[in-house]
């Protein structure tokens, strides 16, 4: 069955990744923007950055029949320095016509402070000001509610906001009825400890259907599992999903959302 | 929709491990020495939320772990998080 990954950090991983990707269906990944798992040292490691996001990346899948795109934004963890994630942020205009860019993100909140919920605005009206679609990082653990509640209001303010152009991902039971509530797409990731498992995402799609919904590994760095949905696919089969459910939320539902960029070809 | 005893025979298995698991680490942080924290009181005040009734437990369990404090600080002296809200450990709040 193939399938979309609509969020994964494919400059953490290895060609041996992209592989075992195409060998499992894979036919496009999307990859946001984010932290390294360190601090860059200036705005320059960003356009760097960028430049590997719509440059080398898109290259790199294509040698294995795998569509690559990505969304662009100065990362939550590096934008509680409102100054650096500005200077950051005025690189960001020049990437946007590159055609394999698909909207700002992942932007969010980190630890819920001040400074990171300025930039996160600020990127909303950057995607306002070019009509783009947002994919919004909500905290980790203990800071997730908190931080899902506090970009809900800011979202709130911005009353131009197309809610369906807009997607608020790892969710998990705590937060996806806010997130839903709210007239918003919601991402559900599968990782092996945080986040949610195969079986608790699949207990969400059951319980609140599979309207604005979609799946991914957001595999990086980490221990994450790039091969998350298909194994997820596979566990919603044990479960009597049918084939027309489960096509519906690994491949239907993110190429409703992000086809609403004309640069998806998927 | 699978059914109970569908359910049952697909994961019972591996939840009966999961709580295995979480009794050894009980047992485990019991029988080392020195202090233990924050984050193994907030473990197990969570784990009386498995024997209630409610439908929704794993919410019950992540609102229990979460930060419920409603200052929003301007800056954080740290990036990562912890899996358990500290209420003693407040962010600098300047605005």
């Amino acid at each position: 069955m193939n399938y979309i990954e609509p969020h994964g950090h494919m400059v953490s991983r290895t060609t041996d990744d992209y592989e075992k990707l195409a060998l499992s269906g894979c036919e496009a990944i999307c990859e946001p923007a984010f932290w390294a798992g360190f601090d860059r040292s200036s705005a320059a490691g960003f356009y760097d950055y960028f430049r590997q996001l719509t440059e080398y990346e898109p290259k790199r899948a294509a040698k294995y029949g795998i569509q690559h795109y990505c969304w662009l934004c100065i990362n939550p963890k590096e934008a509680d320095d409102p100054g650096f994630a500005r200077e950051v942020m005025a690189i960001i205009p020049q990437f946007l016509a590159c055609p394999t860019v698909l909207g700002i993100g992942e932007i969010g909140l980190n630890k819920n402070t001040r400074n990171e919920l300025a930039i996160f605005e600020a990127h909303v009206q950057l995607a306002l000001d070019h009509d783009l679609p947002v994919l919004i990082h909500t905290p980790h653990l203990e800071d997730k509610l908190k931080g899902t509640r506090l970009i809900l209001d800011s979202l709130a303010d911005f009353s131009q906001l197309d809610r369906g152009k807009v997607i608020i991902d790892h969710v998990e039971e705590h937060t996806i009825s806010h997130v839903l509530d709210a007239g918003y797409w919601a991402g559900m990731t599968l990782y092996p400890e945080s986040k949610c498992s195969p079986h608790r995402a699949i207990d969400m799609l059951e319980i609140y259907g599979t309207e604005r919904l979609w799946m991914n590994s957001a595999c990086d760095w980490g221990h994450s599992d790039p091969l998350s949905i298909p194994k997820c696919a596979l566990e919603m089969k044990r479960r009597k999903h049918s084939a027309e459910a489960i096509e519906k939320i690994i491949y239907q539902n993110p190429r409703r959302f992000l086809s609403q960029s004309q640069r998806f070809k998927g | 929709m699978p059914s109970k005893q569908e359910l049952l025979d697909l994961q019972f298995i591996d939840a009966r491990h999961k709580l295995i698991d979480l009794a050894a680490f009980l047992d485990r942080i019991d029988r080392h020495p020195g202090a233990d924290d924050y984050r193994y009181a907030a473990l197990k005040a969570a784990l009386p939320i498995l024997l209630t009734a409610r439908p929704d437990r794993a919410r019950a369990v992540l609102e229990a772990f979460s930060d419920h404090t409603l200052e929003i600080a301007q800056s954080a002296p740290f990036q990562g998080a912890f899996g358990a809200a500290l209420t003693e450990r407040k962010l600098r709040v300047d605005g």
